[in-house]
């Protein structure tokens, strides 16, 4: 079948989805009504049940936990697939550490992108762990905080070369440090077993609304999780530049 | 105009397909795949939004105060960080197979 | 709907659009960057604060950086 051929086909089966689907829209309550119980429930009874503050974070690693789990294994798999596809394959070695460019002599890294980089990085890093840790109070939590710290370490190679993230880790570090976030969730989640309630159950200490030290289980699962986040999308991003900068093609 | 979020979802998702049928460029299908991503997020929370009410976090409002549907918060937040990392293992795929074959073109040609 | 919601809207699909429409990789990280700060800003409107800081730092930082990565890659085995 020719482009052409896919195209008209293609134009034609999305027209009348299309207005299946925009019929289907129009039987969805109008913009801004939606009366679902569960949310409605969630907002009166989340502050005093849990002693949380961001109930979107209650939902997902309290009342919705089992599926975050999931979701975070998925992240794990997808972490692990690239690693097994970029390996090295049987033609390529290690070269020369330098980033190269396509026909061009690549200029040094300029002074204002060291300043900016060594500059920004402690305060990256620093947020990323705040909002990590303050996932239960105000916005943010493990997933979000995760990603922040992955930055704050990649701002240190957009700053100098790949060279001078060696210093911070090893590639089996990064991996035992995921590995350890993702099994902290299930240790937590076990914790609860233990005490004869259910997997995941909120049993430890509540604490104070609006203390750092409160919300049970949650702040210590947005630990894991953001430990786990953080080391897997570093581990990622390094697999990425190892391939690309390192890897060369033995002739 | 009610309705103009949802027409926004089903447009983006819309144009996300199509990008993705008729590529002629791996990492060009990729992204197109990431847009008709997003607009699952868009419609999650148009459905979840309430009219003048403020977000679920009662760090400094009491907790009488109207807010929005939390919980199609919570499916988007978790759905937009894996799937930026589903996208980097397809752009692993695309590396790969440009490694072997020598084209990015989804036709083989 | 206010007129903030309804540019914001409008200002999504168009970048949306773009996205596909353009055809080079290196120019669609590039707009794919700006469609993540755009998807933020409706998040914010629509007073979800947690999905819009998920979603500006993975749509702004780290999946231009994968895709121009990959690019590098690709093009560098191109010599």
């Amino acid at each position: 079948m020719t482009l052409r051929t896919r195209r008209a086909v293609f134009v034609v089966a999305a027209a009348v989805f299309a207005g299946l689907l925009l019929w289907g829209f129009g039987g969805l309550p109008r913009f801004g009504t939606f009366q679902g119980a569960y949310g409605l429930v969630l907002n009166h009874t989340a502050v005093p049940e849990r002693h949380i503050t961001d109930v979107v974070t209650a939902v997902n690693f309290d009342y919705r936990g089992f599926d975050t789990l999931g979701e975070e294994f998925i992240f794990f798999a997808a972490v692990v697939g690239v690693t097994v596809i970029l390996r090295a394959q049987s033609d390529e070695a290690p070269g020369h550490i330098a980033d190269y460019a396509f026909g061009r002599a690549v200029p040094p890294t300029s002074d204002a992108v060291r300043v900016l980089g060594l500059g920004l990085t402690p305060p990256t890093i620093l947020f990323g762990l705040y909002v990590i840790a303050h996932g239960h109070l105000t916005p943010g939590g493990g997933f979000q905080g995760g990603v922040v710290l992955a930055t704050g370490v990649l701002l240190i190679y957009l700053a100098g070369e790949l060279d001078d993230l060696h210093g911070l880790y090893t590639v089996p570090a990064l991996e035992r440090a995921e590995a350890i976030g993702a099994g902290a969730y299930i240790a937590i989640g076990l914790v609860g077993l233990a005490t004869g309630s259910a997997f995941l159950q909120n049993v430890w200490p509540l604490g104070r609304v609006g203390h750092l030290f409160s919300a049970g289980t949650v702040a210590p699962i947005d630990l894991a999780v953001g430990l786990e986040i953080g080391a897997g999308l570093v581990l990622l991003l390094v697999t990425f530049l190892h391939q690309t900068i390192v890897l060369r093609r033995t002739p | 105009m009610t309705y103009l979020p949802y027409a926004v979802a089903a447009w983006l998702f819309a144009v996300g397909l199509y990008g993705v049928v008729t590529s002629r460029n791996l990492l060009h299908q990729i992204i197109s795949l990431s847009v008709a991503q997003s607009s699952t997020y868009v419609l999650l929370l148009s459905v979840g939004f309430h009219t003048h009410a403020t977000a679920p976090v009662f760090a400094d409002v009491p907790t009488t105060r109207a807010a929005v549907d939390p919980v199609v918060q919570a499916l988007s937040l978790t759905d937009v960080v894996v799937g930026a990392t589903v996208t980097a293992l397809l752009l692993a795929i695309a590396v790969q197979v440009h490694k072997r074959t020598g084209s990015l073109d989804p036709e083989g040609t | 709907m206010t007129v903030l919601e309804t540019m914001s809207l409008l200002l999504v699909a168009a970048g949306g659009t773009c996205v596909v429409a353009v055809r080079d990789p290196l120019r669609q990280a590039m707009l794919a960057g700006f469609f993540g700060i755009l998807l933020a800003i409706l998040f914010f409107i629509l007073q979800a604060p947690d999905v819009a800081l998920s979603e500006i730092v993975v749509g702004a930082v780290a999946m231009p950086l994968m895709i121009l990565v990959s690019l590098a890659k690709i093009r560098g085995g191109q010599r």
